[in-house]
Formats: structure tokens, C-alpha cells, sequence
């Protein structure tokens, strides 16, 4: 293990640039925001939103949907590099399914719970 | 905090409660592990207050443990939280200026965000997103602490398939997202490069590149 002040400091750099990660968006907005709308104090949705064009608007909040879907199907199928095994993706697949089907979601976050952890009573991994 | 409350109806309310309390659950699992692995309890804590993002939070402290320089498990931690900078575009408008940009940046996670782009109306957004976040910045520190301190005799949450529970919170609250042929063929374009990567390529890489999956959606878009 590495000395207590590189650990801090490899903290501190991770907290750091995750932040800076999650503040970009909100600040591009600001800065691409019309002069007019700069003296709002707290700008609702309408002023943050003057700044980007629609389309690009539009092509962000799908790239949204794309990572995160993309999370949901590498965490579901994959575990450090490898195959997660049929547990998990098994869960998840019914409790997708379920939400398809719109049942309520306590619902469909509990069955996916339970498929996964039955499978592996059962030996499955 | 208690005009948010009231934008949300209940059964929002509870899912959201819901979802945080599982986190909170896993956290538990999450400073178990930590502690397990030779971290003294500090470590756990301070990155789920100060980083609030599981997955690189797990990355980082698993590489240490094992063996890989702080820095190298910093970069790696990086490059798993890189996909919150679009995320920040897409739900910027959630987020006000001041103080509020500064927390509502850090507490801007995937859950925080599908919470937000599952509601409709922009007060809806709003409050989803900011009772979500918060709720997680409290749950989240407040599991590892727990888990750290009981340590070994928590064993592997996997067994109750708490495992399933995270990707299963975010595909249904993102599935009313997918009505749009074209964001799904985006979308399934993008899960199958994650997915196809991942053995290849360094943990977050993948997922990022997920967004080649854009494409698909170009047509109407100009320039992109």
C-alpha cells in the first residue's frame, strides 16, 4: 500500500475531477446562455435551457438514455472484464420485462431481487 | 426542500425512497469490503461523501488492495465518472446557479439522473432529481460508515441479488425514454458496444463509448 498522503491526494484528485466532470454541463449552459439572460438570479428551466441549440439539446438527452442503458447492460452482464453469470442478467431481464408491462415499480425492483437471489438458492450463478 | 416535496406524488415518493434505501444496503456491503480489505474505516467514508459514485468508489478501492498504485486507481476512478459530463448537459436545466449548481453537481448520479428524465413536467424534473440526489449523499456515506464499522459478518450482498436491483432500477425508469425508434437503435447499438468492449478495454471506457451508438440517431440532426 502507498503512503497516507499519496492515498489523500489520489482522493482528493478522484472528488476533484468527478466534480469537474458533474459541473461542466450545468456551467456550459451558463456560459452559452443569450447576454440578456445573464442577470437572472437562479435561472429556472427556461433561462438555463436558452444556451444550447434544440438539437443538440435533444442529442444530450439522448446520449443520457444511451449511458445509461449502456450501465444497465454492462452492469447486468459483466463483472470485472467478464461474464456476471445467469443470476443477475436473469433478474434483470424480469424485472425489465415487468416494467414493460407496467407494474408497479416496488414491484419490479423486489422480483429481480428475488429472481437473482432464487437462482443462486437454487446453485445458479 | 419542502416545495419538492410537494411536486412529487407519493408512489414517485416511495419509489425514490425506495431506490435510495437499496443503495444505502449496498453501501453497507460496499464499507464492509473496504474495511475487510485492509482500509481503515475513514477511506470508505470520505470517497462515498466526497466522490458519491459506487462504481468508481469500488474500482478505486479494489485496485489498492490489490496491489496498484492510489494513482493509478484515481485515473481509473476518472474514467468511470467521465460519463457524468454528459449527463451534466442533459439535466442541467434541473440545476440552478449558486450553491444549488455546486450541490447539484455533486449530487448528480445515474440514479439521480433517470429519476429526472422519467418525469415529464420541468418541476417534476426538479424535485425528482434533487430529493433523489440528496437522499443518496445521505444514504450512500451513511451505509459505508455502518458496513465499515460491522465489517466481515455483512458477507456478499449478491446472495439476496441486491446486485440485480441497481441495473433493474435504472432500465425501468429509462424504458417510457425508448418510445423513439431511433433513440432505441441508438441505444441498443450503444449497449451491445459496451458490452462487446468490456473484456477489452479499461473499466468506463466501455460504457462511454457507447455513445458511437449516437449515430444511429443522426438523420435529422444536423451536423451530428
Amino acid at each position: 500500500m502507498s503512503t497516507l498522503t499519496q492515498l489523500l491526494i489520489a482522493i482528493g484528485g478522484l472528488a476533484i475531477g468527478t466534480f469537474a466532470f458533474r459541473v461542466a454541463g450545468p456551467l456550459l449552459g451558463k456560459n452559452a446562455k443569450s447576454p440578456d439572460g445573464e442577470g437572472e438570479p437562479c435561472a429556472g428551466a427556461e433561462g438555463e435551457r436558452r444556451g444550447l441549440p434544440p438539437w443538440l439539446e435533444a442529442l444530450m438527452s439522448r446520449g443520457a438514455v444511451v449511458l445509461l442503458i449502456a450501465v444497465v447492460a454492462s452492469t447486468a452482464l459483466t463483472e470485472e472484464q467478464g461474464f456476471a453469470g445467469i443470476a443477475r442478467p436473469a433478474g434483470v431481464l424480469v424485472g425489465g420485462v415487468l416494467a414493460w408491462l407496467k407494474v408497479p415499480f416496488i414491484v419490479v425492483i423486489l422480483a429481480a431481487a428475488a429472481v437473482a437471489a432464487g437462482l443462486r438458492l437454487m446453485g445458479v450463478a | 426542500m419542502r416545495s419538492l416535496w410537494r411536486t412529487l406524488s407519493r408512489p414517485i415518493l416511495r419509489n425514490i425512497a425506495l431506490v435510495c434505501l437499496a443503495d444505502g444496503v449496498v453501501g453497507l456491503s460496499y464499507g464492509a469490503i473496504a474495511v475487510s480489505k485492509g482500509f481503515e474505516l475513514w477511506v470508505p467514508v470520505v470517497l462515498a461523501i466526497a466522490v458519491l459514485a459506487g462504481a468508481a468508489e469500488l474500482l478505486f478501492v479494489g485496485i489498492v488492495a490489490s496491489g496498484g498504485s492510489v494513482f493509478a486507481a484515481m485515473a481509473a476512478g476518472l474514467l468511470v465518472n467521465a460519463r457524468h459530463l454528459p449527463f451534466g448537459v442533459a439535466v442541467r436545466d434541473v440545476i440552478g446557479s449558486g450553491w444549488r449548481r455546486v450541490l447539484g453537481s455533486h449530487v448528480m448520479n445515474d440514479e439521480s439522473v433517470v429519476f429526472a428524465l422519467s418525469q415529464q413536467q420541468a418541476d417534476k424534473r426538479k424535485a425528482a432529481f434533487w430529493i433523489c440526489g440528496v437522499g443518496i449523499l445521505i444514504c450512500w456515506p451513511v451505509g459505508a460508515f455502518v458496513g465499515g464499522l460491522i465489517g466481515g459478518s455483512i458477507g456478499d450482498t449478491d446472495v439476496f441479488g441486491l446486485d440485480a436491483m441497481f441495473p433493474t432500477v435504472l432500465l425501468a425508469l429509462v424504458l417510457p425514454s425508448l418510445k423513439d425508434r431511433r433513440t432505441r437503435l441508438a441505444v441498443i447499438a450503444g449497449a451491445v458496444i459496451a458490452v462487446a468492449t468490456t473484456p477489452l478495454l479499461p473499466a468506463g471506457m466501455p460504457v462511454l463509448l457507447s455513445l458511437i451508438g449516437l449515430i444511429f440517431t443522426a438523420g435529422k440532426n444536423r451536423g451530428s
